[in-house]
């Protein structure tokens, strides 16, 4: 299907080029603190990399979480013609310009490759009455004082879905920033907050162990996954939003870029590296695990990906009024 | 007894001939990056990752959670042989230990830091192993309002003492205040007090500042007193642990309320920074003689180390029940678990029996084995004090340099150094008191952040402190210790007017 | 602690010159506080706002260095600092600060050999082969341990560049 697109837009520029490789050390920069779901992201990279012996060079990762990725785009940024250098993305890469006025855009980057898309789910507490989206929507029109949700940090992903969720139902709901989902994911399980949008990643275990519930998916379709992961549920059988009545869809992509003023030679090597990152069975495995969407995408088909993407998220967060004035 | 049937279950996989290797290997790395200010259990960590994807998930855990325990060792050691602490954790350890090392007490001041860091180490494993799962449901009550409750107490235990100028601890502790704020603020998402200077955008970050205030403004002040290193002509020998333990009995209150205060912490998750701090003011504010804190005073090591163990031990608890990191080493650790097939959270004591009792054990272990090691190095460390001046001093700054540009991976930060070197060297020439500064710098924000998650979700309602039981009894406490000082004052006072005659035994 | 009571008769920089400058310069630390808080909102919209706290901290430390500067100038005079313990300082601090600047322009390897070697020389008195010794061995350690075992990059320049890194 898609990988087949990407498969040969990946392939066209190999032909005429395979001589560039790296000369020392790569070193990607993840834009947030160990631990969090990039991060596990680089280093699953870097273990199917060195384990499968697909480069002859090391990995080395590197986390700059100041700012919101700020700072570690503005390192990308000065990095301009170094090919030993790659950033993690996800949709931080036009939230956090957007949201600070930082003098920074993907546009300077070289985007290399589109691993995966993750999704977003609607998290309750289990103890709580709510079985579908639409029982939370009609809690959250009558309760005084709003409903709780919590996530990642202000004017980041969750918060945008919070925000988006109140405008399409028409409800308030008051978005408590935590700072990052593994908070989040806990502070709903101890009863603290009434919802959570986290990715599958963040809030399995406690979904697994009976602390938390998945209500929807913020999706068109729901997730592939048809594995058990609870006594009774699998990932497919989690419905999506807009069926239960609540029209909210969101998903973030999760890339890789280069700095900008890279060769096309040297670009065509990380795409082609990454391309077999995404045959590796710990990649497979690391999919499965966390519930991502393959879709694997390079050149023309991921900038044209991104272009409409940030158009996307513009609109939103002009609507949720997170675009700084200032 | 279940639980106890399980440990030893756990001790057999522990205790092959391959784990234990493992063990060792992964405590003499974590020494290593333990030591190097800019290298710390994260990286420790990272490096051996890729390796364990091979191996079984037991050995390889073994292997990095040895790390950690090196790694907790290791960063007491440059804080009272360089007054650098090695990690954050460290900071409280340089207030005793450096004017330890500085009388020629380095081997047993270092001997302190490390049997500390065992006793409290201990204490975390002993409540792993047995009240785990009640533990981690008690972790689920500590929503913001609750942790703001932890970080006010941790305030209010440290600060209210000390001689200084009053005015002066006060500007200390907004200065640090200030510092925390800069940068992007998690609650609102905006940038504040940047001023449109992308290097401020990432903030100011503790161990740049620490390396700074307290690593380089020392080096200044040292060679003010002409070109050698203050009473380094110390005894060195192994003789010196036995003579440190033979001591430690008398400290035995200091050492149960640090490992109390510690298994708080790491379990709530406070954290071991918080906890080394408010292990060392509870230190001081119990103390007998609390004058003699900060200048060379045994209790002082042994406080913040114990409680800082205790706390990093069990912030591996919360890590495995619940799938929170309450480290960043713990925070790679998890990613190591889940890229191992093992999902952390409340099912893995279920579902991984030996994989959790495995780890468990080599936690005793693996702290045995730390001990041993560390204590075998205490001459070689104290020998280090022997080195010329002109040799270590600039071997030191370029250490500091580096362990400032690493943390963030920032040129700018080495400037930053420098310029808090200066502040150091001019604050203590002036007593304007460092402590303050840097637990304000450590906790400030976080604590802001709490405050704010808690009015967010009480909808500006300030009650939200007081709403149960935990959080009140938190706040109270605060404000107990904080009105500790003037109090116990004025019942000095009170006793001394009363029974004019028993002054002397009736002060506590 | 700190001798702060230095022979009579030596000269040096006043002390309360200095505890006035820091009160000045705390001071206008809570003035910029001040200013870049009211300007982005420092009041209370169900919970305060994201300038709330840094302004209020700002009229604390303003408050504080002012004490601070009230009794500086009522103190008594004593010196800071002798200009012979400064001309020491100096001996450490202008070299530290080459050093830092040097690291943006050559990296941080041969900045450290060039400052391990200055250092020597000019405070120690060791043997030629000694100090190069060391001025050798601490960027090759350094670059052993950081670079190839940590796989941690340190700031490099052009030589490092030239040969590859």
């Amino acid at each position: 299907m898609r990988a087949l697109v990407a498969a040969a837009v990946a392939v066209l520029p190999l032909a005429s080029a395979h001589a560039w490789e790296p000369t020392k050390p790569i070193e990607i920069i993840v834009p947030f603190p160990p631990g969090g779901s990039s991060d596990q992201m680089a280093r699953t990279i870097q273990g199917a990399i060195q384990k499968n012996e697909l480069a002859k060079q090391p990995i080395i990762i590197v986390n700059k979480p100041a700012a919101a990725g700020g700072e570690a785009m503005l390192d990308i940024q000065k990095s301009a013609g170094d090919p030993h250098k790659l950033i993690t993305t996800s949709s931080g890469i036009y939230m956090t310009p957007l949201a600070t006025k930082l003098p920074v855009s993907w546009r300077d980057f070289t985007p290399v490759a589109m691993m995966a898309q993750d999704a977003f789910l609607l998290w309750v507490n289990a103890a709580k009455p709510y079985k579908t989206a639409k029982d939370f929507i009609d809690a959250a029109r009558t309760a005084a004082p709003p409903l709780k949700t919590g996530g990642n940090g202000s004017k980041r992903e969750d918060h945008l879905i919070s925000v988006t969720m109140e405008q399409s139902a028409g409800v308030k709901i008051t978005y408590v920033p935590y700072q990052g989902g593994g908070p989040s994911s806990v502070q709903l399980a101890g009863g603290h907050i009434d919802a959570n949008m986290n990715n599958p990643a963040e809030e399995v275990a406690n979904w697994r162990s009976g602390a938390t519930r998945p209500l929807c998916v913020f999706s068109k379709k729901p997730l592939a996954y048809t594995q058990k992961v609870t006594a009774d549920m699998s990932w497919a059988d989690i419905p999506t939003c807009p069926s239960q009545g609540l029209d909210v869809t969101y998903e973030m992509l999760r890339g890789m870029f280069m700095p900008g003023k890279v060769t096309p030679e040297q670009q065509a090597f990380y795409v082609d590296l990454f391309r077999k990152v995404t045959e590796t069975p710990e990649w497979k495995a690391y999919l499965e695990r966390n519930a991502l969407v393959p879709d694997f995408r390079s050149g023309q088909a991921f900038v044209d990906f991104l272009t409409e993407d940030e158009r996307k998220h513009k609109e939103l967060m002009g609507k949720a009024g997170f675009i700084a004035t200032q | 007894m279940d639980n106890l049937n399980q440990l030893l279950l756990g001790f057999q996989i522990a205790l092959t001939w391959h784990n234990v290797a493992f063990m060792i290997i992964g405590v003499l790395l974590g020494i290593v990056v333990g030591v190097l200010p800019g290298l710390g259990g994260p990286n420790g960590v990272a490096i051996l990752l890729p390796l364990t994807f091979g191996m079984d998930p037991t050995s390889a855990i073994i292997l990095l959670s040895s790390i950690y325990w090196g790694a907790l060792f290791g960063g007491a050691i440059t804080s009272i042989l360089f007054n650098i602490p090695g990690e954050a954790w460290s900071v409280a350890t340089t207030f005793d230990g450096y004017p330890m090392a500085q009388q020629g007490r380095a081997g047993e001041a270092l001997t302190a830091a490390f049997t500390a860091s065992f006793i409290g180490a201990l204490a975390g494993v002993v409540l792993i192993t047995f009240v785990a799962p009640l533990v981690a449901r008690f972790a689920l009550r500590f929503g913001p309002a609750e942790f703001f409750g932890v970080f006010f107490l941790t305030f209010c235990s440290f600060i209210g003492m000390g001689k200084e100028n009053k005015a002066k601890i006060v500007a200390s502790l907004a200065l640090g205040f200030l510092l925390a704020a800069v940068g992007l603020d998690t609650i609102s998402g905006d940038l504040r007090l940047t001023f449109g200077a992308s290097e401020l955008m990432k903030g100011f970050d503790f161990l740049v500042v620490v390396i700074g205030l307290f690593g380089v403004s020392e080096i200044l002040l040292t060679i003010e007193e002409g070109l050698h290193f203050k009473g380094k002509r110390a005894a060195i020998d192994l003789a010196v642990v036995l003579r440190t333990w033979a001591a430690l009995p008398r400290h035995w209150a200091t050492l149960v309320r640090s490992s109390v205060v510690g298994m708080w912490m790491g379990v709530t998750p406070g954290g071991a920074i918080a906890a080394s701090f408010m292990g060392y003011g509870l230190a001081k504010r119990f103390a007998r003689d609390p004058e003699r804190f900060g200048k060379g005073e045994v209790a002082g090591v042994l406080a913040p180390e114990t409680a800082a163990h205790a706390a990093g031990t069990s912030a591996l608890l919360p890590m495995l029940a619940l799938g929170i990191p309450g480290s960043a080493t713990a925070a790679v650790l998890l990613g190591g678990l889940m890229i191992w097939g093992l999902q952390p959270g409340p099912l893995l004591f279920v579902e991984q029996k030996e994989f959790v009792w495995g780890l468990i054990a080599s936690m005793y272990l693996g702290n045995v084995a730390g001990l041993l090691i560390v204590l075998a190095t205490v001459p070689v460390f104290a020998a280090i004090m022997r080195i010329p001046f002109a040799l270590v001093a600039p071997l030191i700054l370029v250490v500091c340099a580096i362990g400032a540009y690493t943390v963030e991976s920032s040129r700018f930060d080495i400037w930053l150094m420098l310029v808090f070197g200066v502040v150091g060297y001019v604050f203590k020439k002036l007593d304007y008191p460092l402590a303050p500064l840097v637990l304000a710098l450590v906790l400030g924000d976080r604590a802001e952040d709490a405050f704010r998650q808690a009015l967010l979700g009480s909808g500006g309602d300030l009650s939200v402190f007081f709403s149960n039981g935990l959080v009140s009894t938190l706040m109270i406490l605060g404000l107990l210790l904080l009105v500790w000082g003037p109090l116990s004052e004025i019942g000095r006072r009170l006793v001394r007017r009363l029974l004019p005659g028993r002054v002397a035994s009736a002060s506590p | 602690m700190i001798d702060a009571s230095p022979p009579a008769d030596e000269r040096g920089v006043s002390r309360r010159l200095v505890e006035c400058l820091v009160s000045l310069l705390l001071l206008g630390v809570a003035a910029l506080t001040l200013w870049d808080s009211y300007g982005r909102g420092a009041g209370w919209d169900g919970g305060p706002e994201n300038g709330f706290f840094p302004a209020r901290v700002g009229w604390i430390l303003a408050a504080a260095a002012l004490a601070t500067l009230v009794s500086a100038l009522r103190r008594e005079e004593s010196v800071f600092v002798t200009y012979g313990q400064l001309r020491l300082v100096a001996r450490v601090f202008v070299p530290l600060a080459l050093y830092v600047l040097a690291i943006a322009y050559l990296g941080i390897y041969l900045a450290s050999a060039a400052f391990m070697a200055g250092f020597m020389l000019t405070l120690g008195d060791f043997r030629w082969w000694q100090t190069a010794l060391a001025a050798l061995l601490v960027p090759l350690v350094v670059f052993w341990v950081f670079e190839l075992q940590f796989r941690v990059p340190l700031p490099k320049g052009p030589l490092e560049a030239a040969l590859g890194y």
